[in-house]
Protein backbone atom coordinates (compact mmCIF):
# COMPACT_ATOMS: atom_id res chain seq x y z
CA UNK A 1 0.00 0.00 0.00
CA UNK A 2 1.46 3.40 -0.89
CA UNK A 3 0.82 6.74 0.83
CA UNK A 4 -0.83 9.78 -0.77
CA UNK A 5 2.56 11.52 -0.94
CA UNK A 6 4.06 8.58 -2.84
CA UNK A 7 1.09 8.39 -5.20
CA UNK A 8 1.05 12.12 -5.89
CA UNK A 9 4.80 12.19 -6.53
CA UNK A 10 4.33 9.72 -9.39
CA UNK A 11 1.10 10.99 -10.96
CA UNK A 12 2.71 12.79 -13.90
CA UNK A 13 5.05 9.90 -14.61
CA UNK A 14 1.97 7.70 -14.46
CA UNK A 15 0.25 9.91 -17.06
CA UNK A 16 3.45 10.00 -19.13
CA UNK A 17 3.43 6.20 -19.16
CA UNK A 18 6.95 5.92 -17.72
CA UNK A 19 6.29 4.16 -14.39
CA UNK A 20 7.15 0.49 -13.92
CA UNK A 21 4.26 -1.96 -14.16
CA UNK A 22 4.40 -2.74 -10.42
CA UNK A 23 4.30 0.97 -9.51
CA UNK A 24 1.44 1.56 -11.93
CA UNK A 25 -0.62 -1.09 -10.17
CA UNK A 26 0.13 0.45 -6.77
CA UNK A 27 -0.91 3.90 -7.99
CA UNK A 28 -4.13 2.56 -9.49
CA UNK A 29 -4.93 0.69 -6.31
CA UNK A 30 -4.40 3.88 -4.31
CA UNK A 31 -6.56 5.89 -6.71
CA UNK A 32 -9.35 3.32 -6.40
CA UNK A 33 -10.11 4.47 -2.85
CA UNK A 34 -8.45 7.90 -2.39
CA UNK A 35 -10.69 10.74 -3.52
CA UNK A 36 -8.17 13.46 -2.82
CA UNK A 37 -5.54 11.82 -5.03
CA UNK A 38 -8.16 11.43 -7.78
CA UNK A 39 -8.60 15.20 -7.48
CA UNK A 40 -4.83 15.59 -7.86
CA UNK A 41 -4.94 13.33 -10.93
CA UNK A 42 -7.78 15.32 -12.54
CA UNK A 43 -5.88 18.53 -11.90
CA UNK A 44 -2.66 17.07 -13.35
CA UNK A 45 -4.61 16.20 -16.51
CA UNK A 46 -6.08 19.72 -16.65
CA UNK A 47 -2.62 21.21 -16.24
CA UNK A 48 -1.32 19.05 -19.09
CA UNK A 49 -4.15 20.18 -21.38
CA UNK A 50 -3.45 23.75 -20.32
CA UNK A 51 0.22 23.41 -21.35
CA UNK A 52 -0.62 21.68 -24.63
CA UNK A 53 -2.82 24.53 -25.89
CA UNK A 54 -1.71 25.70 -29.33
CA UNK A 55 0.09 28.89 -28.76
CA UNK A 56 2.54 30.24 -31.26
CA UNK A 57 1.55 32.04 -34.46
CA UNK A 58 2.35 30.60 -37.89
CA UNK A 59 5.66 31.30 -39.56
CA UNK A 60 5.44 34.96 -40.71
CA UNK A 61 6.01 35.44 -44.47
CA UNK A 62 8.97 37.80 -44.02
CA UNK A 63 10.74 35.42 -41.63
CA UNK A 64 10.12 32.54 -44.03
CA UNK A 65 11.56 34.52 -46.92
CA UNK A 66 14.70 35.44 -44.96
CA UNK A 67 15.31 31.88 -43.78
CA UNK A 68 14.80 30.44 -47.27
CA UNK A 69 17.17 33.06 -48.65
CA UNK A 70 19.83 31.83 -46.19
CA UNK A 71 19.51 28.31 -47.57
CA UNK A 72 19.52 29.46 -51.18
CA UNK A 73 22.66 31.46 -50.53
CA UNK A 74 24.36 28.42 -48.97
CA UNK A 75 23.47 26.23 -51.94
CA UNK A 76 24.61 28.83 -54.46
CA UNK A 77 27.92 29.29 -52.67
CA UNK A 78 28.61 25.56 -52.76
CA UNK B 1 3.09 15.16 -32.02
CA UNK B 2 6.28 13.42 -32.95
CA UNK B 3 8.67 13.78 -35.83
CA UNK B 4 10.29 10.54 -34.86
CA UNK B 5 9.37 7.71 -37.19
CA UNK B 6 7.50 4.85 -35.54
CA UNK B 7 9.88 2.96 -33.24
CA UNK B 8 12.23 5.94 -33.16
CA UNK B 9 15.44 6.83 -34.88
CA UNK B 10 16.73 3.29 -35.14
CA UNK B 11 13.87 2.38 -37.40
CA UNK B 12 14.61 5.34 -39.65
CA UNK B 13 18.20 4.21 -39.97
CA UNK B 14 17.02 0.69 -40.72
CA UNK B 15 14.72 1.94 -43.46
CA UNK B 16 17.59 3.91 -44.89
CA UNK B 17 19.64 0.74 -45.16
CA UNK B 18 16.78 -1.27 -46.66
CA UNK B 19 15.43 1.16 -49.21
CA UNK B 20 17.84 3.81 -50.35
CA UNK B 21 15.73 6.59 -51.80
CA UNK B 22 16.28 9.52 -54.08
CA UNK B 23 17.54 12.42 -51.95
CA UNK B 24 15.85 15.78 -52.06
CA UNK B 25 18.10 18.83 -51.81
CA UNK B 26 18.62 20.42 -48.40
CA UNK B 27 16.63 23.37 -49.66
CA UNK B 28 13.56 21.21 -50.28
CA UNK B 29 13.84 19.51 -46.89
CA UNK B 30 14.39 22.82 -45.07
CA UNK B 31 11.47 24.54 -46.80
CA UNK B 32 9.15 21.70 -45.83
CA UNK B 33 10.25 21.70 -42.18
CA UNK B 34 10.49 25.47 -41.63
CA UNK B 35 7.00 26.15 -40.18
CA UNK B 36 7.36 23.38 -37.62
CA UNK B 37 10.93 24.33 -36.70
CA UNK B 38 10.03 27.98 -36.28
CA UNK B 39 7.04 27.17 -34.06
CA UNK B 40 9.21 24.97 -31.86
CA UNK B 41 11.91 27.63 -31.63
CA UNK B 42 9.30 30.23 -30.62
CA UNK B 43 8.31 28.00 -27.74
CA UNK B 44 11.90 27.35 -26.71
CA UNK B 45 13.61 30.73 -27.12
CA UNK B 46 10.81 33.24 -27.85
CA UNK B 47 12.02 36.28 -29.78
CA UNK B 48 15.29 34.60 -30.74
CA UNK B 49 13.43 31.96 -32.75
CA UNK B 50 14.48 33.27 -36.18
CA UNK B 51 18.16 33.38 -35.15
CA UNK B 52 17.96 29.89 -33.64
CA UNK B 53 16.41 28.46 -36.83
CA UNK B 54 19.07 30.20 -38.88
CA UNK B 55 21.80 28.63 -36.70
CA UNK B 56 20.14 25.26 -37.22
CA UNK B 57 19.94 25.69 -41.00
CA UNK B 58 23.64 26.56 -41.19
CA UNK B 59 24.62 23.55 -39.09
CA UNK B 60 22.17 21.31 -40.90
CA UNK B 61 23.42 22.37 -44.31
CA UNK B 62 27.00 21.53 -43.41
CA UNK B 63 26.06 18.11 -42.04
CA UNK B 64 23.38 17.16 -44.57
CA UNK B 65 25.73 14.97 -46.59
CA UNK B 66 26.30 12.78 -43.53
CA UNK B 67 22.57 12.12 -43.06
CA UNK B 68 21.85 8.58 -44.23
CA UNK B 69 18.32 9.07 -45.48
CA UNK B 70 15.81 11.85 -45.90
CA UNK B 71 13.22 9.89 -43.86
CA UNK B 72 15.19 10.81 -40.74
CA UNK B 73 15.51 14.49 -41.73
CA UNK B 74 12.66 15.90 -39.58
CA UNK B 75 13.96 14.26 -36.38
CA UNK B 76 17.53 15.10 -37.31
CA UNK B 77 16.76 18.78 -37.94
CA UNK B 78 14.73 18.92 -34.74
CA UNK B 79 17.71 17.62 -32.74
CA UNK B 80 19.96 20.24 -34.34
CA UNK B 81 17.45 23.01 -33.64
CA UNK B 82 16.95 21.96 -30.01
CA UNK B 83 20.72 22.09 -29.57
CA UNK B 84 20.90 25.58 -31.05
CA UNK B 85 18.02 26.74 -28.83
CA UNK B 86 19.67 25.25 -25.78
CA UNK B 87 22.94 27.05 -26.55
CA UNK B 88 21.07 30.33 -26.88
CA UNK B 89 19.03 29.81 -23.72
CA UNK B 90 22.16 28.86 -21.79
CA UNK B 91 24.11 31.87 -22.95
CA UNK B 92 21.31 34.10 -21.75
CA UNK B 93 19.95 32.47 -18.66
CA UNK B 94 21.09 32.03 -15.11
CA UNK B 95 22.89 28.74 -14.51
CA UNK B 96 20.98 26.44 -12.21
CA UNK B 97 22.40 23.50 -10.34
CA UNK B 98 20.24 20.40 -10.43
CA UNK B 99 20.08 20.22 -6.65
CA UNK B 100 18.90 23.77 -6.14
CA UNK B 101 15.18 23.09 -6.09
CA UNK B 102 14.62 20.84 -3.10
CA UNK B 103 12.38 23.40 -1.52
CA UNK B 104 10.04 23.39 -4.51
CA UNK B 105 9.90 19.59 -4.62
CA UNK B 106 7.14 19.37 -2.04
CA UNK B 107 4.98 22.15 -3.41
CA UNK B 108 1.53 21.08 -4.60
CA UNK B 109 -0.46 23.59 -6.61
CA UNK B 110 -3.58 21.47 -6.20
CA UNK B 111 -3.38 21.59 -2.40
CA UNK B 112 -2.32 25.24 -2.33
CA UNK B 113 -5.36 26.28 -4.37
CA UNK B 114 -7.66 24.19 -2.14
CA UNK B 115 -6.13 25.61 1.06
CA UNK B 116 -5.98 29.25 -0.04
CA UNK B 117 -9.41 29.09 -1.71
CA UNK B 118 -8.98 32.21 -3.85
CA UNK B 119 -12.52 32.06 -5.31
CA UNK B 120 -14.82 31.23 -2.39
CA UNK B 121 -17.99 31.13 -4.53
CA UNK B 122 -16.56 28.81 -7.16
CA UNK B 123 -17.77 25.26 -7.76
CA UNK B 124 -14.67 24.49 -9.85
CA UNK B 125 -11.92 26.19 -7.95
CA UNK B 126 -8.96 24.52 -9.67
CA UNK B 127 -10.24 25.07 -13.19
CA UNK B 128 -11.12 28.66 -12.39
CA UNK B 129 -7.56 29.18 -11.23
CA UNK B 130 -6.19 27.97 -14.59
CA UNK B 131 -8.73 30.05 -16.51
CA UNK B 132 -7.25 33.24 -15.05
CA UNK B 133 -4.17 32.74 -17.20
CA UNK B 134 -4.10 34.11 -20.73
CA UNK B 135 -1.61 32.96 -23.37
CA UNK B 136 0.77 35.77 -22.54
CA UNK B 137 0.69 34.80 -18.87
CA UNK B 138 1.54 31.16 -19.60
CA UNK B 139 4.38 32.24 -21.85
CA UNK B 140 5.67 34.59 -19.12
CA UNK B 141 5.50 31.86 -16.47
CA UNK B 142 7.43 29.43 -18.68
CA UNK B 143 9.97 32.14 -19.49
CA UNK B 144 10.66 32.59 -15.76
CA UNK B 145 11.88 29.00 -15.45
CA UNK B 146 15.59 28.22 -15.86
CA UNK B 147 16.46 26.66 -19.22
CA UNK B 148 17.44 23.38 -17.54
CA UNK B 149 13.78 22.81 -16.62
CA UNK B 150 11.95 24.89 -19.21
CA UNK B 151 13.22 23.03 -22.28
CA UNK B 152 12.15 19.54 -21.14
CA UNK B 153 8.74 20.85 -20.00
CA UNK B 154 8.08 22.63 -23.29
CA UNK B 155 9.21 19.67 -25.41
CA UNK B 156 7.25 17.16 -23.38
CA UNK B 157 4.02 18.95 -22.47
CA UNK B 158 3.66 21.80 -24.97
CA UNK B 159 5.05 19.99 -28.01
CA UNK B 160 3.99 16.47 -27.06
CA UNK B 161 7.26 14.58 -27.44
CA UNK B 162 7.66 11.32 -25.53
CA UNK B 163 9.92 11.49 -22.45
CA UNK B 164 12.40 9.16 -24.19
CA UNK B 165 12.52 11.41 -27.23
CA UNK B 166 13.17 14.47 -25.05
CA UNK B 167 16.02 12.65 -23.29
CA UNK B 168 17.45 11.88 -26.73
CA UNK B 169 17.00 15.43 -28.00
CA UNK B 170 18.61 16.97 -24.92
CA UNK B 171 21.30 14.29 -24.78
CA UNK B 172 20.80 13.17 -21.17
CA UNK B 173 20.07 9.73 -19.68
CA UNK B 174 16.39 8.88 -19.15
CA UNK B 175 16.74 8.91 -15.34
CA UNK B 176 18.20 12.42 -15.41
CA UNK B 177 15.40 13.55 -17.71
CA UNK B 178 12.73 12.13 -15.39
CA UNK B 179 14.28 13.96 -12.43
CA UNK B 180 14.43 17.23 -14.38
CA UNK B 181 10.84 16.89 -15.52
CA UNK B 182 9.73 16.26 -11.94
CA UNK B 183 11.56 19.30 -10.60
CA UNK B 184 10.49 21.34 -13.60
CA UNK B 185 6.80 20.55 -13.01
CA UNK B 186 7.05 21.47 -9.35
CA UNK B 187 8.85 24.68 -10.18
CA UNK B 188 6.24 25.43 -12.86
CA UNK B 189 3.41 24.91 -10.35
CA UNK B 190 5.07 27.18 -7.80
CA UNK B 191 5.79 29.83 -10.42
CA UNK B 192 2.16 29.71 -11.62
CA UNK B 193 0.98 30.39 -8.08
CA UNK B 194 3.54 33.14 -7.42
CA UNK B 195 2.74 34.76 -10.77
CA UNK B 196 -1.00 34.70 -10.01
CA UNK B 197 -0.37 36.37 -6.65
CA UNK B 198 1.96 38.99 -8.12
CA UNK B 199 -0.35 39.85 -11.02
CA UNK B 200 -3.60 40.01 -9.08
CA UNK B 201 -5.14 36.95 -10.75
CA UNK B 202 -6.44 35.59 -7.47
CA UNK B 203 -9.40 37.93 -7.18
CA UNK B 204 -12.94 36.92 -8.05
CA UNK B 205 -13.35 39.85 -10.44
CA UNK B 206 -9.98 39.30 -12.16
CA UNK B 207 -11.49 36.52 -14.24
CA UNK B 208 -11.03 37.03 -17.97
Amino acid sequence: MITCAEAVRQLWEYLDGVVEEADREKIEEHLSFCRRCCGELDFAEELRRFLAQPDEPDLPADVKARLLATVTELEERA
Amino acid sequence: MSVFPEQGMVRAEQQAADTPSERGSFQVVAARELPRLYRLARRLVGDEAEDAVQDALLKGYRAYASLDDEVAAPAWLTAILVNCCRDRARAKGRRVEETELNEADDFSLYRTIAAEDPFPYSDSLHLDFLHQFGREDVRAVLAELPELYRLPLVLCYCEGYQVKEVAYLLEVPLGTMLARLHRGRKLFERTLWDYAERHGLLKENAKR
